[in-house]
């Protein structure tokens, strides 16, 4: 009986555009009611596997059921039960934000009635009853992304993918569309959600699955990974660039973890490893930058932080994140 | 489990709000084809209603050759410019629409290549609504153009011996006439996806043969080769079949026969192409 397998049940999923495999043998079990997080650079394979489970595309190779239903031969069934969110599946911008739910509510089969109370329904609750009768070509990021959850909502999925839900937005709408997703998941819907950022899947996914290259290279809660990845990520800026192969030594010498050169060539790396007590983290870094002194080692800026996906992939993968990735996060520091 | 508590422990105004929209619907529910190919018809009329200048076209075409060739070039092509109406205003009505049938292959073009389309696709929907609805939105577009014509016709002294019968039974003709040409460019749209050159390639190919048609003069003055194309030229049939029906209160000729059998061979060969174009993208 479908309903007691689980959301996704997906073993070796190929797919293949031209000479790249987008899908290289993806293995993929979600539970019921679990939030799914798909963590990987752009390029991966993310936004793929979640076309393949929504049946927008056909695997090359491999099974994949959703809901217990066969995504190539059993694609309504699917349809009629999973909701899409994200940056492919969009809205209609000419239409005002009323009309689009309005819409997306008769081709779920509601009657004309339904659609336009449902419609007002999700616009106030989404905050959005004062945009309703305006174009959604005029709206904001957060408000964009809150109507095109709302229009996933229309009838409440079974399963609903979401494609990097906060991907451009600022903190405040950020925060507002986690708080959605918590709710989403709190009322019973799983959800598949991609993301660039490893934040964002601490903060929403029971499981996460890192891919790469479009395969899984790790998979597990977050604070597992968390515990591969290690406690955070030691920044150094130096005053001299000349200095930065002795800072390298000194750093390699006094903090165990791989020492990383920064694109920029005053800047280097530590990938801290997970000291047996946390309290240890702040000893060790001291002793790090006494030992820089003694070297007579100039140094401009330190900070410690939440290790960057760039720097996770290292330590999860031993290789770096795909270029794609490493410009993104150049970009953004 | 985390998420549960998360959510617990904060006062999210919204989450109660939430709380109530998201009861299981119950066993999902799946759109007729019908409802569902209306609702694309409406969203299509929704569109034009939010970007009128979409219409410029479908409303200057008719107007500016009606009065210009009645006014400039009527008293040279017919006698006198009310003579010379009865058989033109009929020929830019088939004008009006014919030029503007491409623009729903445009939009359709559009349509498929931005997100909004993955959206309707991810949708447990007849797959050929999205394309009908478009054609609802099309044949809305046509009788726009076609009241201009006749109302702009009435008033500058166009009198139908049809009657309104007449003018209706030609309306619904060009309709159709239009339609089947829909289909056409709806086909043409999902093999170049890429609306700007579905309209370009509208205009190449519709404005030839608009004019190599007994639409504003009879061939008679053409060179020999030119003739033959007017005399094959669908348009100058439905033009015919136009004519006749408005101008004679009478029986009607063969034209209207074969605008029927061409407007069904177009239909029966371009509908179905479309419809396979279509279900490949799935």
């Amino acid at each position: 009986m479908a309903g007691d397998s689980p959301a996704i049940e997906a073993r070796g999923l190929v797919k293949v555009y031209g000479e790249t495999r987008a899908l290289d043998g993806i293995d993929l079990t979600v539970r019921r009611g679990q939030v799914f997080g798909f963590l990987g650079p752009n390029g991966a394979g993310k936004t793929t596997t979640i076309r393949i489970l929504a049946t927008l595309t056909r695997p090359d190779g491999g099974t994949a059921r959703v809901l217990g239903f066969d995504v190539v031969r059993e694609r309504n069934a699917i349809r009629a039960r999973v909701a899409v969110t994200g940056q492919f599946a969009s809205l209609d911008d000419d239409l005002t934000g009323y009309e689009n739910l309005t819409v997306f509510g008769r081709l779920r089969g509601l009657s004309r009635a339904a659609s336009k109370r449902r419609a007002d329904e999700l616009l106030a609750a989404f905050d959005l009853t004062g945009s309703a009768g305006r174009p959604v070509g005029g709206y904001s990021g957060g408000m964009r992304r809150r109507l095109d959850i709302a229009a996933s909502l229309i009838v409440t999925p079974d399963l609903l993918f979401l494609d990097e839900p906060s991907t451009g937005m600022d903190p405040r709408s950020q925060s507002q569309v986690w708080e959605l997703v918590r709710e989403i998941a709190a009322a019973g819907t799983t959800v598949l959600l991609t993301t660039q950022y490893l934040e964002e899947a601490d903060q929403l996914a029971d499981q996460i699955a890192v891919i790469d290259h479009g395969q899984i290279v790790a998979e597990g809660t977050s604070s597992q990974l968390k515990a591969q990845v290690g406690s955070g990520s030691l920044h150094v800026r130096l005053l001299d660039g000349e200095q930065r192969s002795q800072a390298q030594a000194v750093l390699a010498g006094t903090l165990e973890g791989p020492v990383q050169l920064g694109a920029d060539p005053l800047t280097l790396s530590v990938l801290l490893a997970t000291p047996a007590d946390a309290t240890d983290v702040g000893r060790l870094v001291g002793h790090a930058m006494t030992r820089l002194s003694d070297a007579q080692v100039a140094v401009a800026e330190v900070t410690l932080g939440q290790p960057s996906l760039h720097e996770a992939f290292l330590a999860l993968t031993g290789h770096p994140a795909s270029p794609a990735a490493t410009d993104h996060e150049d970009t953004n520091s | 489990m985390s998420t549960q508590t998360a959510t617990a422990g904060r006062a999210v105004p919204e989450a109660h709000r939430l709380a109530g929209l998201l009861a299981p619907s119950g066993p999902p529910r799946r759109a007729g084809a019908l409802a569902a190919s209306a609702t694309f018809g409406r969203r299509a009329i929704l569109k034009i209603k939010h970007e009128p200048s979409q219409l410029t076209d479908v409303i200057a075409i008719p107007v500016v050759f009606t009065v210009l060739f009645t006014y400039i070039f009527g008293g040279a092509i017919g006698g006198t410019p009310a003579h010379y109406l009865k058989t033109l205003l009929p020929g830019t009505l088939v004008m009006g629409i014919t030029a503007c049938t491409m623009y729903g292959g445009a939009r359709l073009a559009q349509d498929v290549t931005t997100g909004v389309f993955e959206r309707f696709r991810s949708l447990s929907v007849w797959r050929g609504a999205l394309v009908l609805g478009g054609l609802l939105g099309d044949a809305g577009r046509y009788l726009l153009a076609a009241a201009i014509v006749v109302i702009l016709g009435v008033i500058i002294g166009y009198r139908p011996d049809g009657g309104a019968p007449g003018v209706i039974a030609a309306v619904v003709l060009v309709v159709a006439f239009g339609l089947s040409l829909s289909w056409l460019w709806a086909a043409t749209a999902l093999l170049v996806r890429n609306p700007a050159t579905v309209t370009s390639l509208g205009l190449a190919a519709l404005l030839p043969p608009t004019f190599a048609s007994n639409i504003f003069v009879q061939p008679r003055t053409m060179p020999g080769w030119l003739q033959a194309f007017v005399r094959v030229n669908p348009i100058s049939h439905v033009a015919d079949a136009t004519r006749d029906l408005m101008n004679s209160a009478g029986g009607v000729g063969g034209a209207v026969a074969w605008s029927l059998i061409a407007t069904a061979a177009i239909t029966l060969v371009f509908a179905p192409l479309t419809l396979h174009l279509y279900g490949k993208l799935d």
